[in-house]
């Protein structure tokens, strides 16, 4: 919209990425949806194009890559030129991801349901998709960083530091991660194998949610709390430590995925200890976006954004705390394989990621849009209550169903033979399976709720109030 | 491990742990004492920076992780794979190895004294056919079902019908030592046209209806007789020694549709039973054996 490149940010990529954040959110987590309703009846598996197996891993890369990916993209592009004072380096490229990014997106629901998967976790996409999302990837740090060059401020603001950090090692861990050999079109091998393809996995699964929702996100925190809060950050110094800690260890902390399997013990033990001193620089960003908030705590009561990202910071830190104890290899011997897991999963992906980039959003979408504020704060109250209560729903059914899985695993007669048959522990998963459904039947209602706020805010938008909205100041 | 790579982890995982106490301890003797509501003079689209120090707690934390990881790391083999693998000697191999001959001291006496009876002598017997069971619901359910049922390429194991004989010694050493069903794949052989009119033929042996005229089911019986009869027998009933199923019985492992059983034909089939005697050994074999024999419909098999 804007030729004033000198006087205007691009707003307009800004925009896209927030709208398509939310339809994504949407898409990824009504699929989310199907499939928690397929373990609670097994009928909903409609062969061969739904049936859980396929559809799984096109929630997960939708909510992930997707929703979170679209989070970041908005957010990141948004941030990086307020702080830097500066206009995105180039809109071609800048249009250039958010056209590459959505046709990834869409050709992931395609062959997903097709059946066409390079069957690693997170990094199912066939090899050419991945070609496109190297290519997408490299675009969108040259545009990135090439902002950053531009910047008018002498100093680099921390949250472009965790943008930085992410956007590098994504394109590292998907370039090395991907290492395949294609046979067809839509078939390829991984280059590795053995304890080396499960080391890399789990090197590129775990730092999938090192960087891509951990570091990416502590981001959008270190921009939107202090903005929403109108307070200074509380630590520079803790900034500093807490973000080489936090890109220098989490790096080491794959393995932990792998304890007690064919990966060489010294791997494990490595991965264990690194896990553990992952707490600290984990909490780091807690406590300074927690802290950022003190003296502002009377605003919780009247702004419900401030809400969604204090809770987003709880959640942060809980699930920062439980990923470190679930390392330890003693108590990763009850949690490992049961739902646990997912719901820990969980506790960060819908309270930590999902819940900070709603309330990025909605500080973000009325700015870009040239609106006062959102359509209606009331609404975004009950996207919040909405929110909250399906996570806490979500985490607690998993939680129980995880402890009690994993106790009847273990479980041996006077005879030495197990207690329990694996099937008995699926049937006493049932009502854990019941809750889990409602928790995130509640989330996804909250989406469809934002989805109604968001469009009567763009609706009321006026184009020449969006384009002053991008002026640089 | 060769000594390049040993020391490769040993000096990254040290550089690694170096590089942040350097962050740590430098930013911790430069950092103020107290509290503040200066600033450290940044300001970015409004947002400013204060010069807090870190909470002293926080560090306590980060510290006391590292530490314990340090003691980890000496006990147990980590930092210096090969050459140095932890004080207390632990290995995962080791400890497998101590639970099982733990589990052995405990355990075995009991299985023992079942391994000693017959299994036709433990029929009788209800506590060892409910070990037998217990055994069978965490190895064999998965593929034959809780109920032993069966399902599309695994065979059911409650009625009359024994792919490898049902007897006692058949059912053991199909536990013992797995067994390999494979049917060739006929396709190539019988052309689309013959492979029709064998599935007709052995349908309609099951007194399944079968759309097909009199020259087709001749010439499906002809071709039976000339290409399958070698392992099904002339009278289609089977034998036991290939695990060929009897074609008469309207009990079919992979279907029994037109489709399915042309595709059969076609394409073959290669079942697979794993041998657990390594995995179980062969006192449990024994027992859920005796457990499987408890299911079979002994009075029908026999027949």
């Amino acid at each position: 919209m804007s030729n004033a490149t000198d006087t205007h940010y691009n707003y307009k990529v800004v925009r896209q990425f927030a709208v398509m954040t939310v339809i994504w959110g949407i898409v990824g987590m009504t699929v989310g949806l199907l499939i928690a309703a397929q373990l609670v009846w097994p009928e909903l598996n409609f062969e061969p194009y739904l049936t859980f197996g396929r559809l799984r891993p096109l929630h997960t890369n939708a909510v992930i890559f997707a929703f979170g990916g679209s989070a970041l993209f908005a957010t990141s592009y948004y941030v990086v030129q307020r702080t830097c004072q500066a206009r995105l380096l180039s809109d071609t490229l800048a249009a250039f991801t958010f056209w590459g990014w959505n046709l990834v997106i869409v050709l992931a629901a395609i062959t997903l349901p097709l059946g066409m998967t390079s069957s690693k976790e997170y990094a199912e996409l066939e090899w050419p998709i991945d070609i496109l999302i190297a290519v997408v990837w490299v675009t969108y740090a040259i545009v990135f960083f090439g902002t950053i060059m531009k910047r008018k401020t002498s100093h680099i603001y921390v949250a472009n530091w965790f943008y930085g950090a992410f956007i590098v090692t994504v394109a590292v861990l998907h370039i090395v991660n991907n290492m395949e050999i294609p046979v067809t079109l839509f078939k390829s091998y991984s280059a590795y194998s053995g304890a080396m393809d499960a080391t890399i996995q789990w090197w590129y699964g775990h730092n999938a949610v090192g960087f891509f929702l951990t570091a990416g996100f502590l981001g959008i925190m270190y921009y939107f709390v202090p903005k929403q809060a109108e307070r200074p950050v509380y630590s520079y110094r803790l900034s500093i430590v807490h973000f080489w800690a936090l890109v220098a260890i989490y790096i080491w902390a794959g393995p932990h995925h792998l304890h007690y399997t064919a990966l060489p013990d010294w791997a494990q033990s490595l991965g264990m200890v690194m896990s553990l001193i992952l707490l600290a620089p984990s909490w780091g960003g807690m406590i300074n976006g927690v802290m950022t908030l003190s003296g502002a705590w009377h605003k919780l009561r009247t702004d419900p954004i401030l809400r969604f990202l204090v809770v987003s910071l709880s959640f942060y830190g809980m699930s920062t705390f439980e990923g470190p104890m679930m390392a330890i290899k003693t108590v990763n011997a009850l949690s490992h394989y049961t739902d646990w897991t997912i719901g820990h999963v969980h506790s960060g992906a819908l309270g930590w990621v999902a819940m900070v980039s709603i309330g990025a959003l909605y500080h973000l979408i009325p700015k870009v849009f040239g609106r006062d504020g959102m359509y209606s704060t009331s609404l975004i109250n009950t996207h919040f209550w909405l929110a909250t209560i399906g996570t806490v729903l979500y985490i607690v059914a998993l939680w129980v169903n995880g402890i009690t899985q994993g106790l009847m695993w273990q479980a041996v007669n006077v005879d030495g033979t197990l207690q329990y048959s694996f099937i008995e522990s699926v049937e006493a998963s049932m009502p854990g399976y019941v809750v889990r459904l409602i928790g995130g039947g509640f989330f996804v209602i909250g989406m469809f709720v934002m989805l109604y706020n968001v469009w009567q805010t763009i609706r009321a938008s006026e184009p020449e109030k969006s384009e002053a909205a991008a002026a640089m100041a | 491990m060769s000594d390049f790579w040993s020391a490769w982890v040993l000096v990254l995982t040290l550089g690694c742990l170096a590089f942040i106490s350097f962050v740590l301890f430098s930013t911790w003797k430069v950092q103020r004492k107290k509290a503040t509501e200066e600033t450290v003079g940044h300001e970015f689209d409004g947002i400013t920076e204060y010069d807090n120090p870190m909470p002293m707690w926080w560090i306590g934390l980060f510290l006391g992780t590292m530490i314990f990881s340090a003691v980890y790391l000496v006990l147990y083999p980590g930092i210096w794979p090969g050459k140095f693998d932890g004080i207390l000697g632990w290995t995962s191999r080791g400890e497998l190895k101590a639970d099982q001959e733990k589990h052995a001291r405990q355990y075995q006496p009991l299985f023992d004294q079942y391994a000693a009876k017959s299994i036709e002598e433990l029929q009788s017997n209800p506590k060892a056919l409910s070990m037998g069971k217990r055994i069978f619901l965490n190895n064999c359910a998965l593929c034959h079902g809780s109920d032993a049922g069966g399902t599309f390429g695994f065979p059911q194991l409650n009625d009359h019908d024994w792919l490898w004989g049902g007897s006692a010694a058949d059912i053991e050493a199909t536990v013992l030592n797995g067994r390999n069903g494979q049917m060739p794949a006929w396709g190539p052989v019988l052309g689309e046209k013959g492979v029709r009119n064998v599935a007709s033929y052995v349908r309609d042996l099951s007194g399944l209806t079968v759309n097909a005229s009199e020259e087709d089911l001749a010439a499906g019986k002809a071709a039976y007789a000339t290409t399958c009869a070698v392992c099904h027998g002339a009278d289609a009933s089977g034998n036991k020694l290939f695990g060929a199923p009897n074609l008469t019985d309207n009990i079919w492992l992979y279907g029994n549709s037109q489709t399915q059983v042309e595709y059969t034909i076609r394409k073959g089939r290669n079942g697979v039973m794993p041998a657990w005697k390594d995995i179980l050994g062969p006192q449990k074999v024994h027992l859920v054996s005796a457990y499987v024999y408890s299911l079979s419909d002994k009075d029908k098999a026999t027949q």
